[in-house]
């Protein structure tokens, strides 16, 4: 697996935004969801995005991850204008594009691992994928689940779940990994846990988008911005940038209990 | 999507959901179970109608006198509005397409035999009856030509007469009386059973048309001629010759015919057509229920899709178009409404053995009704299940994944 190899690298921006707004019609009221976001991400960064509910952070995110179209501005994710796409068109292109990982995990339920990592590759359009089994077993390997193929999300801890819908994010080789409040359900050692696959996932060259709301997550990305009343208030560099691998040793070393089951 | 992995996912649903499928199925089991044990009942009573029919004999044709047609309307002098031997002597020398004729007189009376008594039709034929009715004896002989020239006082009996007058002894040899006449038993025919019109077949005893002529006293008259051809393809034929040969020889030149010549498919066909529109109606009560049946997988595929909204939303989130979510649905419900059908067939087929074996009615699933009952179940699939599939496939994304 090979997305954002070197030469597609550094410079080329994967996410371009340009005076993005989101208008929905409350009765006769216009509420302004976002109200002129101009952002550009570039392949291989961490960003995180922050703002409080009721920010446009959501709305923001379901932008950027084609699952909603804005209403004014222009889109171009990895050189594809967004704008004006059908919902097939969008279907497409989360498909090939995006990797999700959310809050609440999203997994089929009464499904296993394996099969629910399969998915995506099922629904290309292009039939790019072959051994689909042999990919799915690839990408949960690399997540540290590559004992646990066949066990049902809930036979699975909130960790696990979360690194098997990762491996999901993962699988299909995106451009952008787009994650929703991804320790929002996690206690906080498993959270530092997950952040350090997005970390690992990024030293790799994978672009990486953090929705969050809590500074102690975004500390681990190499960019903040903040969302506020549908606009962008700041966007800056992370100073002193957490690395989770460091931080799970100091809290393993502090609270000295059985790992659960962490490759 | 290939097809198999679309059907790899409906399927991977339908199991994962098993109390679910099973009830969803329920109704189709029993619509198409109905439907077959319905169809299963009408054919085989039909079957049996058409079996009575062919024991009358093979490519039977009845000439009866007068036709319902002419009757009321009165003759014309001179001509005849009864069948006579002679129409039946005329007929076996001049027709070239039957391979027998036989005229049967008919009359009731008392049989005495030596432990009873009973009261039967007797029947005057000639020796071509037998093979026209595909009929014999199974002890004893049938009589001869020479018995017919003599008016031998000679007697073939059914089972059903020989079980009244001969309860306990072989009847073959033995002597019985008709009025005051002796005849010598020759022969014990084999049982036919019930005709198409409930009458029992066997209760009847058989003589050379001569002696029944001369011997019998009391109302003597030839109630019909049966007449027989090689094959099938023979009998349009064979029944206008008969036709142009009664007519002639009743001289009927203008009139009306006072006589009916009627083929076996003809009686099948009335005896049939009753029988046919009562199976019809039964299979139309049971595919009520296939459609009710149907209504339940709308009813259920529809609470699937709220059910599983998040599962939409996830699906799509990933990169699943409106028209995968749509097929995916859809395969879902046809799939589960063909096993329906299938189970349904089976149980079905097993219902009407069953039902067969409990009442004694004879019963036949023809292949038709497999084909229907598959078809009508997977078109139902189709049917029910568009409406709750393309509400899945129509979903945004957004609030399907936010749906708690």
């Amino acid at each position: 697996m090979t997305p954002g190899d070197v030469g597609a690298a550094q410079g080329m921006p994967v996410i371009e935004l340009h005076g993005v707004k989101k208008i929905y019609q409350m009765g006769t009221n216009k509420v302004f969801a976002l109200n002129g976001i101009d952002l550009a991400v570039a392949a291989g960064e961490f960003l995180a995005i922050m703002g409080a509910s009721g920010s446009g952070k959501s709305t923001l995110m379901n932008v950027i991850g084609c699952l909603d179209v804005p209403s004014e501005g222009s889109y171009v994710l990895d050189g594809t204008r967004v704008n004006g796409l059908n919902r097939n068109a969008l279907a497409d292109l989360r498909n090939q594009k995006i990797g999700f990982v959310f809050q609440g995990f999203n997994l089929l339920a009464r499904t296993s691992a394996l099969e629910n990592v399969e998915l995506p590759l099922l629904y290309d359009r292009n039939r790019r994928w072959h051994d689909t089994k042999a990919l799915a077993r690839e990408a949960l390997t690399k997540v540290g689940l590559g004992e646990r193929l066949e066990h049902q999300p809930s036979e699975l801890s909130g960790g696990q779940q979360q690194r098997v819908a990762i491996a999901r994010a993962l699988v299909t080789q995106p451009t952008l990994l787009l994650a929703d409040e991804p320790t929002g359900n996690l206690d906080s050692r498993m959270s530092i846990d997950v952040m350090s696959i997005f970390q690992a996932l990024n030293d790799q060259g994978i672009t990486v988008v953090l929705v969050t709301h809590e500074l102690d997550v975004a500390q681990y990305a190499r960019r903040i911005v903040e969302v506020k009343d549908g606009r962008l208030r700041s966007d800056h560099p992370v100073g002193a940038r957490h690395n989770a691998v460091d931080d799970l040793r100091v809290l393993d070393a502090a609270n000295p209990e059985p790992q659960e089951g962490v490759a | 999507m290939t097809q198999k992995t679309l059907l790899k996912l409906a399927w991977q649903s339908i199991v994962k959901n098993k109390m679910r499928t099973l009830l969803t199925m329920l109704g189709i089991v029993i619509g198409v179970g109905a439907v077959i044990v319905m169809v299963a009942v009408g054919q085989g009573a039909q079957s049996q109608i058409e079996a009575q029919i062919s024991s009358l004999g093979t490519n039977l044709i009845v000439i009866t006198p007068g036709s319902t047609a002419a009757g009321g309307v009165s003759q014309g002098a001179g001509t005849f509005n009864r069948l006579t031997v002679d129409d039946a002597i005329k007929l076996k020398d001049q027709a070239t397409t039957l391979t027998g004729v036989s005229p049967v007189i008919n009359a009731r009376a008392v049989v005495v035999g030596p432990q009873g008594n009973w009261r039967t039709s007797i029947n005057g034929v000639s020796t071509d009856y037998f093979t026209i009715r595909n009929w014999a004896p199974t002890s004893g002989d049938l009589f001869v030509d020479a018995d017919l020239k003599s008016g031998r006082k000679i007697a073939l009996i059914g089972a059903t007469v020989a079980r009244n007058l001969f309860p306990d002894i072989d009847p073959v040899g033995a002597e019985i009386r008709i009025g005051q006449v002796p005849f010598t038993v020759v022969g014990l025919m084999a049982p036919k059973g019930q005709n198409a019109g409930g009458q029992d077949q066997d209760d009847v005893v058989l003589m050379p048309y001569t002696t029944a002529q001369t011997r019998l006293s009391g109302n003597v008259r030839i109630g019909q001629i049966l007449a027989s051809t090689f094959s099938p393809g023979d009998i349009p034929a064979a029944q206008q010759e008969i036709t142009d040969i009664m007519r002639e020889a009743h001289r009927l030149g203008d009139n009306p015919d006072d006589f009916t010549v009627r083929n076996q498919s003809e009686i099948a066909a009335a005896a049939t057509s009753t029988t046919s529109v009562m199976s019809g109606l039964l299979a139309a009560i049971a595919s009520v229920s296939l459609i009710v049946g149907g209504i339940g997988i709308m009813n259920i595929m529809l609470v699937s899709v709220t059910e599983r909204t998040r599962e939409i939303g996830i699906r799509m989130a990933i990169g699943a178009r409106g028209s995968d979510v749509l097929v995916q649905f859809l395969v879902e419900s046809i799939v589960m409404s063909l096993i329906g059908g299938i189970i349904g067939l089976l149980a079905g087929y097993g219902g009407s053995l069953l039902l067969g074996s409990l009442t004694g009615w004879h019963t036949v699933v023809p292949m038709s009704a497999v084909f229907l009952a598959v078809g009508f179940s997977g078109a139902v699939g189709v049917f029910f299940g568009f409406y709750p599939a393309r509400k899945a496939a129509g979903m945004n994304p957004i609030e399907a994944l936010r749906y708690e």
